[in-house]
Order: structure tokens, then C-alpha cells, then sequence
């Protein structure tokens, strides 16, 4: 077989790879579209759930998502942050304890998001017992994200070039100088960039929530310490119900939370694009 | 056998340095004695001992690995911040000790200013990169004077006046190098330690650069390294020329000093074989 012929044959492979990935993504994608779009009405933002589907809405779902999402940002980027910050300037790579929080947040960036809802109900609703709340939902999901955050906040803090802190040192800055105001804000584009794809991942989640308690029918606006639901379990309680029009509105359910993620990842892709530096 | 002869024609000007004895008049900054830096119980500089004098350009020249990057780290403490490092040995700084225990290193590279082999001005503008020292150290004053002040003495401020404003990483890299003297020159520092400053700079940039050290050691005290031994020529008042020494075992080496004196004598009449194989290019 010719150099020639060999090129081709894996470009045409490689191609195929790609239609494969993308394909299926695309169907998927279009076929949600087409079967939700009658549902996209104001009645689905404004209109508690229902029993019956003409009247049904996921107004309590939508709010109690954005909710969590806000709830998991103020808490994970600012502990997570700090946490990175910590690891990657302060923390002495001898001793032992550093390097076991290390190996651990590599690891716990792995396990499943279930067990972090086992968890989350042994510990926060029953151990401390802050019941089946909004709050509750929003700890658990920031534990399943906060890996995600430190991890990419230590690659952030870690491409900023050491020459920018010996800079700083040499005029006489302190080490918190140094690092809150030379290589914090050198960091930002990707430390926001990472914590909003990590928040993305945050509000579609189904597994922590169900096991602690997001229930299936509220019809009424959540509250901090008050029953909840969230916009993915009550897509995945839509596609339960024998009813057709019930699968139009998870349809519909599912095309606003990826409108949700998607345009946390145009602000995401936004702030790399823009903040973009070249050293 | 003939005494060796310098081919006075490689270095291109060796005059505008002072001579020795009035070199010495003037008051010690530094003092160093049996210095001797080590990384991680590696040994990378043994047994330096001189003195740096108030007003004049001290050059340290020498090989790779011999040491003078290392050793111009111990002016500010700028080998506190690399773990494993150890400095044994005492450096003086107007007869208080360096290493003392009551030091803060901090507030001593507040008057030991540094500037960088590569020009590393922080990823923001021209005006915050020179007033991010004052800030952090919350001098009294106009700032605006300030910034002005250190951009005209680092002979910058006609270039940028009109775009203070504008990235400090859009200037050219001899721009950037003379906004991070500015930087180092706005926090009123007494000594301004120079790590190969113009290695990574054209041949245009590196002439302004020397100028402006001519210009600057009528008010600070300066100490360059630098491989480019014209360069230590054409700047230095005093020059000390560093060598390697590699274990018999090949267990490592370490630098070592090996002559220290007025630059003309270095160029001319050295008194060690080792400097003289060095500045008339058989070595190194």
C-alpha cells in the first residue's frame, strides 16, 4: 500500500471518528428541538407543575436550578480558589499532608456523583440535619464540583510565569501581595473559565439531588430551607408519565437547561477568548 | 618564556572605569566573606569573599554555571524564594548582616532593586507596572510624579508618555527592559542588581541600557552579571571573574571566585591565568 494511500485511509478514518461523535450529538439535538418546541411556551416559565399536561409548567424546577447554580458559585469558587491558591504558592511539597490533599482532590474529581449524594444525606440532611432542602441540594452539588474548581484553578495559578512573582518580590511586595494582586488577577480568565464549565456540569445533575431529596412535584417557588425540585429531576419525572404531551414538556424541560448550560459556556468561551494573554 | 600579551583590540574600551584605590575610597555596600550558596546540599558557590563600593558598577563575569547569577540572588535574598536553598557565610549591607535574624527580606528588596535576565514587566499597563511598587509599599506622594520620575530616569518616559495607558507587553523587548528598571527605580532603592539585563536584548537596546547605567551609578550603586565580557568592559568600574571548579569524582561542580579588581586591570593585566585564558577568549 502507498504512503499515499495510507494518509487517506486515516484521514477518511479519522473523519469518520468525528461524523460518529457529532452525528449522534446533532441528532440527538434536533430531534429534542423538534419534539419540545410546541411546549416552549411562557406557561413553562411561568406555571407550577400540574397533573395535567396542558396546564403543567416548570416555573418551581427552572427557579430552584438557578437557585442551586447560585448557591454552588458562591461557595465553590471562593473555597475552591482559595484551596488552589493555597496548594500552589504556600504549600510545602515535602511533607506528606500536602501531598496526600493532593492525590485526594485528584481522586475525588473522579468518584460518581451518586456517592456524593449518599453522602450528602447521611451527613448534611440527616447528620447535621438541615432536612431536604434548597440549601442541602446546593452543598452536596458544590462538594461534587469543587475538585473541578480546584483543579482548574491550580492549572490557572500555575500558568502564570514565574517571572511575574520574582518581579513582584523584588520591589519588595509580600508573598500575599505578590499573589493577590500579581498572580490572582493573572489567573482570573482561566480560574473563571473552569469554574463555569464546573458550575455548567453542577445544574445537570440528577443523581445527588434525587438522593437528597429534590421530590418530583412542587408547586410552589422554592426557598432556601424549603422543599425543592430541580430542573433535571423534573425533566427525568416528565419522561415517566405515560401521557405523550408529558414527553413534549420534558422535551421542552430539557431544551432550557441546555439553554441554561450552553450559554454558561458562551460566557465561559467569552472570557477565555477575551482575557487571552500571551506572556 | 615570553609573558602572554592581551590583544588590547578584542576589548573595544576599558578607560571610563575608576582605578582601584579610589574605588575603595568610597564606603562599602556590601561586604562579603567565605560566602558559600548550596541547592538541596549541592554546592553551586564556595568561599566568595569581596566588597561592593557605593556609586560605582560592579560586574560579575565568568562561564556558565560558575556561580554569578546565584551570587547576585544573595544581594536581595532572592534565594529565600527556592526551596532547598542554603547560604552559608555572612553578607553585609552597610555593616548590618543580610542574613541576620531580624532581617525581613522583604524589606530589604525594597532597597535592593532587581532587574530581570528577560524582561518580565507584568501583564498590565505601562503606569500600573511602574506604580505596583509604591502601591504595595504604600509610599507617600504624587504617584503620577513618581511613575514620571522613574520612566525619565530609566529614559523611557519620552517613548511612552503619550500611552501610559496601553499593555506594558506591547513595548519592544528593550522597552520592557528599561520599564523594569522604572519599576525597580520607583521605590527609591539604594542598590539596583542587574541579572544579565541585556542577554536577551539587540545590539541598539543593549548600548541605551549601558548608558543608562553610566547615568544611574551617579545615584545608586549598581552590580551587573553579565557573559558579555565587552559589555563588563565598557560599564564596570569593578569586575570579578568567576570559574567552575568540577569535582575530581564528578560528583558536581561549583563556581568559585577567582579574581577581583579594578576592570581595567582585569582587561589588562589580570593576575590570575584563569581570568587572563578567559578575557582573551582561549576559554569559556
Amino acid at each position: 500500500m502507498s504512503r499515499t494511500w495510507r494518509n487517506r485511509l486515516f484521514q477518511a478514518a479519522m473523519l469518520l471518528c468525528m461524523l460518529v461523535a457529532f452525528g449522534t450529538l446533532a441528532v440527538l439535538l434536533v430531534d429534542t428541538i423538534l419534539t419540545g418546541w410546541p411546549a416552549i411556551q411562557w406557561k413553562l416559565f411561568s406555571d407550577p407543575p400540574s397533573t395535567l399536561p396542558e396546564e403543567a409548567g416548570a416555573r418551581p424546577a427552572i427557579l430552584a436550578t438557578l437557585y442551586l447554580g447560585l448557591i454552588v458559585l458562591v461557595l465553590s469558587v471562593p473555597i475552591g480558589v482559595l484551596t488552589a491558591i493555597y496548594l500552589e504558592e504556600y504549600a510545602d511539597r515535602e511533607r506528606w499532608w500536602n501531598r496526600l490533599i493532593e492525590v485526594n482532590i485528584q481522586n475525588l474529581a473522579a468518584v460518581p456523583a451518586i456517592v456524593y449524594g449518599i453522602l450528602g444525606l447521611a451527613f448534611i440532611v440527616r447528620g447535621i440535619g438541615v432536612g431536604r432542602v434548597v440549601l442541602a441540594g446546593g452543598l452536596i452539588l458544590t462538594l461534587v464540583v469543587l475538585p473541578t474548581v480546584v483543579v482548574a484553578s491550580r492549572e490557572a495559578i500555575r500558568s502564570v510565569p514565574d517571572s511575574i512573582r520574582q518581579g513582584a518580590f523584588a520591589l519588595g511586595a509580600t508573598k500575599w501581595q505578590v499573589v493577590w494582586r500579581q498572580v490572582l488577577p493573572a489567573a482570573i480568565p482561566g480560574i473563571a473559565t473552569g469554574s463555569i464549565l464546573a458550575l455548567s456540569r453542577a445544574v445537570g445533575e440528577t443523581a445527588p439531588l434525587i438522593m437528597v431529596g429534590a421530590i418530583t412535584y412542587v408547586a410552589f417557588d422554592p426557598e432556601l430551607f424549603g422543599p425543592y425540585t430541580a430542573l433535571p429531576v423534573q425533566i427525568y419525572n416528565w419522561t415517566r408519565q405515560p401521557d405523550v404531551d408529558f414527553q413534549t414538556l420534558a422535551a421542552a424541560g430539557a431544551i432550557v437547561l441546555l439553554g441554561i448550560v450552553l450559554s454558561m459556556n458562551a460566557v465561559a468561551i467569552f472570557l477565555r477568548n477575551r482575557y487571552r494573554r500571551q506572556w | 618564556m615570553e609573558a602572554p600579551r592581551i590583544d588590547s583590540g578584542r576589548i573595544a574600551e576599558v578607560s571610563r572605569g575608576l582605578d582601584r584605590s579610589e574605588i575603595e575610597r568610597r564606603e562599602k555596600v556590601f561586604s562579603v566573606s567565605d560566602l558559600t550558596v548550596s541547592y538541596s546540599g549541592k554546592t553551586a558557590l564556595e568561599g566568595v569573599t569581596l566588597d561592593v563600593h557605593e556609586n560605582t558598577v560592579t560586574a560579575f563575569i565568568g562561564p556558565s554555571g560558575c556561580g554569578k547569577s546565584t551570587f547576585i540572588r544573595c544581594f536581595n535574598r532572592m534565594n529565600d524564594l527556592i526551596p532547598g536553598a542554603r547560604v552559608a557565610g555572612t553578607v553585609l549591607y552597610h555593616g548590618e548582616d543580610l542574613y541576620g535574624r531580624d532581617v525581613d527580606a522583604v524589606e530589604i528588596r525594597r532597597r535592593i532593586g532587581m532587574v530581570f535576565q528577560k524582561p518580565n514587566p507584568f501583564p498590565k499597563s505601562i503606569y500600573d507596572n511602574v506604580a505596583f511598587g509604591p502601591r504595595v509599599l504604600g509610599m507617600k506622594g504624587s504617584l503620577d510624579e513618581r511613575v514620571e520620575g522613574a520612566l525619565q530616569s530609566a529614559a523611557l518616559w519620552d517613548e511612552v508618555k503619550d500611552r501610559l495607558k496601553d499593555g506594558a507587553l506591547g513595548l519592544s523587548g528593550g522597552q520592557q527592559q528599561r520599564l523594569c528598571i522604572a519599576r525597580a527605580l520607583a521605590v527609591e532603592p539604594d542598590v539596583i542588581l542587574m541579572d544579565e539585563p541585556a542577554s536577551a536584548l539587540d545590539p541598539i537596546s543593549t548600548t541605551r541600557i549601558e548608558d543608562l547605567m553610566h547615568e544611574l551609578k551617579r545615584e545608586y550603586t549598581i552590580v551587573i552579571v553579565t557573559h558579555n565580557m565587552q559589555q563588563a568592559a565598557r560599564v564596570a568600574d569593578m569586575t570579578a571573574f568567576f570559574s567552575v571548579v568540577v569535582e575530581e569524582d564528578g560528583s558536581g561542580r561549583r563556581g568559585i571566585l577567582v579574581e577581583y579588581d579594578a576592570t581595567t586591570k582585569i582587561f589588562t593585566t589580570p593576575a590570575d591565568k584563569r581570568t587572563e585564558d578567559y578575557v582573551t577568549g582561549r576559554f569559556g
